[in-house]
């Protein structure tokens, strides 16, 4: 296993004072917290974080760690000296907490403590303490699953690969890649969660906690999506513009005719009610029109448009701009 | 051991999903007085009666509520510093799809001759 430096985790030298420690791995955790931050790993380092503050805030724990000696860097491949053993204390912990801390972390002050007597401090909630039945309950997991619009407006079946931590048959945790196939109801929009409860896998001890996937939009081609609504730009040609035209809009319901008025202008938007995504209130569709110019490439096409300019003679596009 | 149960149906946490007082602190874990003190300081917004028995949370709340409960607990925060933290980022989270949605509408830039 990897040795950690718990120190150059939280920044701080090796002589740091108590309040250097709180400081360091407060600014960190409000840093890496997975509902604040946007860095990619930050689940990982919140986690490290938390590790290498679980040491260093404990005087014993950091003098056990201390012991270990300043020849390490991170990294270096860690067996814990022999003979560590005799004056090292074990601590306990449950079954959650074990499976957060990496193997270096249980190597040194020992993992899973006897079934669900954790005793770790810093439990408190709200004034008060959480409930009995949290502790036994593993603990819930998210994760992001990525769908398409297409899928949110029709509903769908994914197949999703999950780590889940597990106790094996000596005692340790391992992980376990699960794979779920879970319904995806039609209506989701970006940002929802699904909860799918007893699914979370990490049933340490007692029952499993939840699920909960949070739904992702993958970029499309035609569409973008605000909440229910869905955008689409449409290309017309001039003279659809100018005279007034029925057209074929997708949807994601299919195909359907828009009436373009005569006169429209680029960037003027239509609204197709309720062709949006489907809920309570089903969101709408807004179609933005986008004035496309044919390719003047031949003579013929070249003349079409000398024409167009000598009969429109006294327009300036740009009028507005006092040009 | 059964590793792919086929098509697992999840509740999906949007407004149309209303779930009591006793659902919530289940879900997340919590006591009754915990969610009082949340709906207290303006961080859930159940409908329903005056009195807890009556409240009814939708989807949404679920996830505010989590969410609430990880930030106060991991970053010790108090009440009024999660309920702040909340609306910050939910505020981030709409600015956020919705430069997400112009950048995506107006396409890169071209650069002009």
């Amino acid at each position: 296993m990897e040795y950690k430096d718990y120190y150059k985790i939280l920044g701080v030298a090796r002589d740091a004072k108590p309040d250097d420690i709180k400081r360091a791995y407060r600014k960190l955790a409000r840093k890496y917290h997975p509902d604040v931050s946007k860095e990619p790993d930050a689940e990982t380092r919140f986690k490290e974080v938390n590790e290498a503050n679980e040491v260093l805030k404990d005087p014993e724990k950091r003098a056990q760690y201390d012991a270990l000696g300043t020849g390490w860097h991170a990294g270096d491949e860690f067996r814990p000296p022999p003979g560590a053993g005799a004056h090292r204390r074990e601590y306990e912990f449950s079954p959650e907490e074990a499976a957060q801390f990496s193997d270096f972390f249980s190597s040194i002050f020992g993992g899973l403590g006897g079934m669900g007597a954790g005793s770790r401090d810093g439990m408190g909630g709200f004034g008060g303490a959480r409930d009995d039945f949290r502790r036994r309950r593993g603990s819930d997991q998210s994760a992001r699953i990525q769908i398409s619009i297409e899928d949110a407006y029709h509903g769908a079946t994914r197949q999703l690969r999950l780590d889940v931590p597990e106790i094996d048959a000596e005692g340790r945790i391992t992980t376990r890649t699960r794979t779920l196939s879970v319904r995806i109801p039609a209506g989701v929009t970006e940002g929802q969660q699904i909860r799918l409860a007893g699914q979370s896998g990490a049933g340490l001890g007692g029952e499993p906690g939840d699920l909960y996937l949070e739904v992702e939009f993958a970029p499309h081609p035609i569409y973008r999506c605000e909440g229910r609504d869905i955008h689409l730009k449409l290309p017309i040609a001039a003279w659809e513009a100018a005279l007034g035209a029925t057209v074929p809009v997708p949807t994601l319901g299919g195909t359907v005719s828009l009436k373009i008025p005569a006169n429209s202008q680029s960037n003027q938007r239509l609204r197709l009610k309720g062709r949006g995504l489907p809920g309570k209130t089903s969101g709408d569709a807004f179609v933005q029109l986008e004035i496309v110019n044919p390719p003047a490439n031949s003579d013929d096409t070249r003349a079409a448009f000398k024409e167009l300019s000598a009969r429109f003679a006294a327009f300036n596009p740009r009028a507005k701009l006092g040009v | 051991m059964a590793q792919t149960p086929t098509g697992i149906e999840g509740v999906l946490l949007d407004e149309r999903t209303i779930i009591s007082v006793t659902e919530l602190t289940r879900v997340c874990g919590v006591s009754i007085e915990q969610v009082r003190l949340m709906v207290g300081e303006g961080m859930l917004h159940p409908r329903g009666g005056a009195r807890p028995e009556q409240w009814r949370f939708s989807g949404l709340e679920v996830r505010r509520a989590r969410r609430a409960l990880r930030l106060q607990h991991d970053l010790e925060l108090d009440l009024p510093g999660t309920a702040l933290a909340l609306d910050l980022l939910d505020e981030i989270e709409r600015l956020r799809r919705r430069l997400r949605f112009l950048e995506q509408q107006f396409g890169g830039g071209h650069e002009a001759e």
